[in-house]
């Protein structure tokens, strides 16, 4: 005879699994769903701790680029500076362009002939001795006229093209990729020989050194590393330099602001998927009672029963444990792949131990969790559990729920459905806990994408108005470019004024200046006219009126430890100026912003490139002809206009995804606990049901029995759990902002208007009807005779 | 002799789908009178529970046909078969069937309730029936407080809360000690002399000999015997 002949208890437990589907199949989706969600939090929890760190080391990060003069410097000056003091390795020299390109004809999203931001593209191979390029879409160079940019920072999409006008013949790039580089240390790559074809006439490409040094943890020592560099080069061939702390300090920022939402949507996933469990195997014991008899009855110890009570449960979480972890794995390639893109990283991925911890952690739950019951069920009296009737009697509670039902003027079956939940008070509390769960993260979900949604609109005010005027010449004007001065400003300050459908525009540039008593300098961005109607989202405050206020974000704000109301001082070579801080505004960068002619005092040269206008357009104003027709007035003054793009904010879209398959997650897993309680309810009350159904309910009527009996609990657990989720939203949000280094506008969070609310407060109901429906549609499909029958 | 009340023609009824399954009825046919009060007796496992459940709507036939006052039964839907259970039918178990969550009266006023019945003339039929069967000091009271014979007299209260034109009993006194069953004996008895029209499924061969007005007995599925009787209820 084969072993498992001879194991009873192996075959009890088979039997209890196979023969109780609907409840296997609550628990393995339950456990499922409940390992998917952790897996894809908890992978981006421990990936959001130092992901920068980690990708740094893995990709050979370059703690410095430094661009040099091509024509100040020579090889072997260059290949000198790997000697110097505290450089540990080296990359380079690679010849490297400032591009002006514009769109080419057939992009998807972008208009033939818009100019394209400034572009620093670098001619090197794919690998090195430093800053490893990850490609992630695409591939890398094959041939002449290609191009790969760095995903998750730039506009283009593989297969779009951009013109170079700068460059004789026009030549035209193709994206055929797109890569991550750990340093940021380009804005685009080209192979080395595609430099001199892109090479404006009359200019000689610079060169990109990429450094790696012993000590080079703070601003300050790798500002020293950088000295060292430059000194021993030529006096003015260093043009500039990029340290690898500012893509740290990113990506670390993006990080952080993962962390309160993640732990929220964990917690309250943890708690519903333990809280379903249990109620799962606890039902399949009160549901099993007459079975417990029977099986101790012939001869099954105490111990034996508590062992195929757990072995019940275990079988369906162990399955839904490790189809959990698939499905984890295969949603994380989506869920971060956004994520890598904001949090600047090329090694996220689900870590191999999570994905054993895991479902160890949830099957050590579901242990926690079956053993009460399971030890109840062992504990039953032989001759109690085997004189189980047909339907447990309700207490006092739940007759005097009946009694006042009925005097409610609702059709009988519905009084019927409204008094069930009285009669088994404990587990109508545990729907309710379900769908209040359920219902705190749908609101809390909601809350957090639409706010998020307004603060990365409001964060998009950095290009305000429907119309940007950037200071290059249309492509194929003839105007050849040049840089615009003082007087092309006014020109076209008043051309723009002159246009029909203009309703306001304003000139923004941006400077760099230092603030009095600190070190360093700071970004002022200048507004010249009126910029009321161009002002950024306002936290606290208002903004500015007048040359001589301003506004500044939070970053701005704590870096300098000033407050709104203060004062700072603005000095730029002995010349200063006084500017009264009016308001906060909502921005993750550390600037001020400020009326042009605060800045008259210091006497800042212009900065041609920074110079932009934004324009709002008079109602009904059609765009395109408005902005072909200022196109035209604009092109003497090598200006030109384009409409003013959104950005999408990548931390913003990877945060929205996550949050809609989490809250999905929490839906499914109420919805599963509803439908296991309604459906032990209803199966226990089978009997009743039949009896109801030979009195002449109709099939109808019964599934508005049952589902009536679940509407009280759905409105509850709505009305209780809608508060709870706006206070979760507001608790949460503002962490997460904190940790971005900026502050939430009140009108941010206040997103809850009086229709969401309402069908939020329904949520509840809608979860516990569509939880109830099922065992609803089974009760009215049940055969009375064989009701009748149940014992 | 009237019209028939219960019709059914060549009915045959298997619960096991497989061909040595025995048919629980077989090319059963039977025609009953208004008015007329059978009783179906038989051993266990000879289709007399089937038959009832057949009458009563709460089962199919696999063939044949079942008509009650000219429905016929065999056609009805689920949602026309509780409409018929509603209006035509009033059912009294072995083991009452009553919903312990509820009081006595609101377990009679429940057909009436579904039926749409007004609450006031509801509830006045309902202590119309209690009072007639001797319960109405138990109205407030749960059927747990109460004796077997008690709560078998509350369900056959709520079985004639529609006035049904045919009252159907499941072993009425097969759970019962011998005082509660002489109880609802004496209680069908006059049910019985009223003129009601009841088909009673029992082994209890007094009860059919007091109640019945004819006998019939199945073994197999199939019609054994059948006979007129004079009920000593009504005799006496």
């Amino acid at each position: 005879m084969s072993r498992k002949g001879n194991n009873p208890l192996g075959r009890i437990v088979r039997a209890g699994v196979s023969r109780k589907r609907v409840q296997t199949l609550v628990m393995t989706l339950t456990t499922m769903t409940a390992v998917t969600a952790s897996v894809l939090a908890s992978g981006l929890l421990v990936d959001s701790q130092g992901p920068y760190q980690r990708a740094f080391a893995a990709e050979h990060g370059a703690h410095l680029s430094v661009d040099v003069s091509g024509t100040a410097v020579d090889a072997g000056q260059l290949a000198a500076t790997a000697h110097v003091a505290g450089v540990t390795g080296t990359a380079g020299p690679y010849p490297t362009l400032t591009l002006h390109p514009r769109v080419a004809p057939g992009n998807r999203f972008m208009p033939a002939g818009d100019p394209m931001e400034a572009t620093t593209v670098v001619g090197r191979p794919i690998d090195g001795p430093l800053d490893d390029l990850h490609v992630t879409e695409g591939h890398w160079l094959t041939g002449p006229g290609q191009i790969v940019l760095p995903d998750g920072h730039s506009p283009m999409a593989i297969g779009d093209r951009m013109v170079v006008p700068d460059a004789p013949g026009h030549p035209v790039l193709t994206v055929v990729g797109l890569a991550a580089s750990v340093t940021g240390t380009a804005d685009g790559w080209v192979a080395p020989q595609e430099i001199p074809a892109l090479t404006p006439p009359g200019t000689v490409p610079d060169e990109q050194m990429l450094y790696r040094f012993a000590h080079a943890d703070s601003q300050a020592e790798v500002a020293a590393d950088r000295a060292a560099v430059a000194a021993v080069l030529p006096a003015g061939a260093t043009l500039g330099s990029t340290s690898y702390l500012d893509a740290e300090q990113e990506a670390d920022r993006n990080s952080a602001t993962f962390v309160p939402f993640l732990v929220a949507f964990g917690a309250l996933g943890l708690f519903m998927s333990l809280l379903v469990i249990g109620v799962v195997v606890s039902g399949a014991v009160t549901a099993g009672r007459r079975r417990i008899g029977i099986l101790k009855a012939i001869g099954f110890s105490p111990a034996q029963v508590v062992r195929a009570y757990l072995g019940q449960a275990l079988i369906p979480a162990t399955t839904g444990a490790v189809l959990g972890v698939v499905l984890g794995n295969l949603l994380s390639i989506p869920v971060m792949g956004i994520a890598d893109k904001a949090l600047r990283s090329v090694t996220l991925g689900i870590p191999f131990w999570l994905d054993l911890a895991v479902p160890l952690v949830t099957l050590a739950a579901v242990t926690g969790a079956a053993l009460v019951p399971a030890r109840r069920a062992g504990g039953l009296r032989t001759v109690e559990a085997l004189a189980v009737g047909r339907t447990e009697q309700a207490g006092r509670f739940g007759r005097s729920a009946h009694s006042r039902a009925s005097r409610l003027p609702l059709p009988r079956w519905a009084t019927l459905g409204l008094a069930l939940p009285f009669g088994r008070p404990a587990r109508s509390a545990i729907t309710m806990a379900a769908v209040l769960l359920g219902t705190v993260g749908v609101t809390f979900g909601v809350g957090l994408a639409l706010s998020l949604n307004q603060v990365a609109q409001g964060l998009s005010h950095d290009r305000p108005g429907a119309v940007q005027v950037l200071p290059f010449p249309p492509l194929g004007s003839g105007v050849k470019a040049r840089l615009v001065n003082a007087a092309d400003l006014d020109a076209a300050g008043s051309a723009i004024a002159a246009q029909p459908g203009t309703a306001g525009s304003v000139e923004i540039t941006t400077a760099r200046t230092a603030v009095a008593g600190k070190p360093g300098q700071t970004q002022v961005i200048g507004y010249r006219g009126d910029s009321g109607w161009a002002s950024m989202q306002i936290v606290s405050g208002r903004w500015f009126a007048a040359p001589g206020e301003a506004v500044a974000p939070k970053a701005f704000l704590s870096a300098y430890d000033v407050h709104v109301g203060d004062t700072v001082t603005l000095s730029e070579n002995g010349r200063s100026a006084p500017v009264k801080l009016v308001g906060e505004v909502l921005s993750v960068d550390n600037e001020l912003l400020t009326d042009a002619g605060s800045l008259t005092p210091l006497a800042l040269p212009l900065v041609p490139d920074s110079v932009t206008f934004a324009i709002e357009l008079k109602p009904g104003t059609d765009p395109d002809a408005y902005i072909s027709s200022l196109t035209h007035a604009l092109a003497p003054y090598g200006l030109s206009a384009i409409p003013s793009g959104g950005n999408i904010n990548i931390t913003v879209l990877a945060m929205d995804s996550l949050a809609t398959i989490l809250t999905l997650m929490l839906v499914t897993v109420a919805g599963l606990g509803v439908l296991n309680t309604v459906l032990l309810d209803t199966r226990e009350r089978v009997h009743d049901l039949g009896v109801l159904k030979s009195l002449g309910l109709k099939p109808r009527q019964t599934v508005g029995m049952v589902l009536a009996s679940v509407s009280v609990t759905g409105l509850v657990a709505g009305a209780v759990g809608v508060p709870i989720g706006i206070l979760l939203q507001r608790t949460v949000l503002p962490a997460m902002a904190g940790a971005a280094g900026t502050e939430v506008p009140g009108a941010d969070l206040d997103v809850f208007h009086a229709p969401l609310l309402l069908a939020l407060l329904a949520g509840g109901l809608v979860l516990a009807t569509l939880g109830a429906l099922a065992p609803a549609t089974w009760a009215a499909r049940a055969r009375t005779a064989t009701a009748l029958r149940t014992e | 002799m009237s019209a028939p009340i219960i019709e059914i023609r060549d009915v045959s009824k298997t619960y096991d789908a497989s061909d040595a399954a025995r048919p629980a009825l077989a090319d059963f046919s039977l025609e009953v009178a208004a008015g007329e009060a059978l009783a179906v007796l038989g051993p266990s496992g000879s289709g007399k529970s089937t038959l009832l459940n057949l009458i009563a709507g709460l089962d199919r036939p696999d063939r044949g046909v079942v008509r009650i006052a000219g429905t016929p039964v065999h056609e009805l839907g689920e949602a026309a078969l509780a409409g018929y259970r509603r209006e035509r039918i009033g059912m009294v178990f072995q083991f009452f069937n009553l919903l312990d969550d509820l009081t006595v009266e609101d377990n009679v006023l429940i057909p009436a309730q579904l039926a749409g019945t007004g609450r006031v003339e509801a509830r006045e039929r309902a202590n119309e029936l209690l009072t007639r069967l001797g319960i109405a000091r138990f109205a407030r009271a749960y059927p747990g407080t109460l004796s077997g014979g008690q709560r078998q007299r509350v369900a056959v209260a709520r079985a004639l809360m529609n006035n049904p034109p045919l009252l159907l009993a499941d072993e009425p006194t097969g759970a019962l000690d011998s005082e509660s069953a002489a109880e609802v004996r004496e209680l069908l008895g006059a049910l019985v002399a009223e003129g009601r029209t009841l088909v009673l499924v029992t082994h209890d061969t007094g009860l059919a000999a007091q109640c019945a007005t004819r006998i019939i007995e199945l073994v197999d599925g199939r019609l054994a015997r059948d006979v007129r009787n004079t009920p000593l209820a009504v005799a006496r």
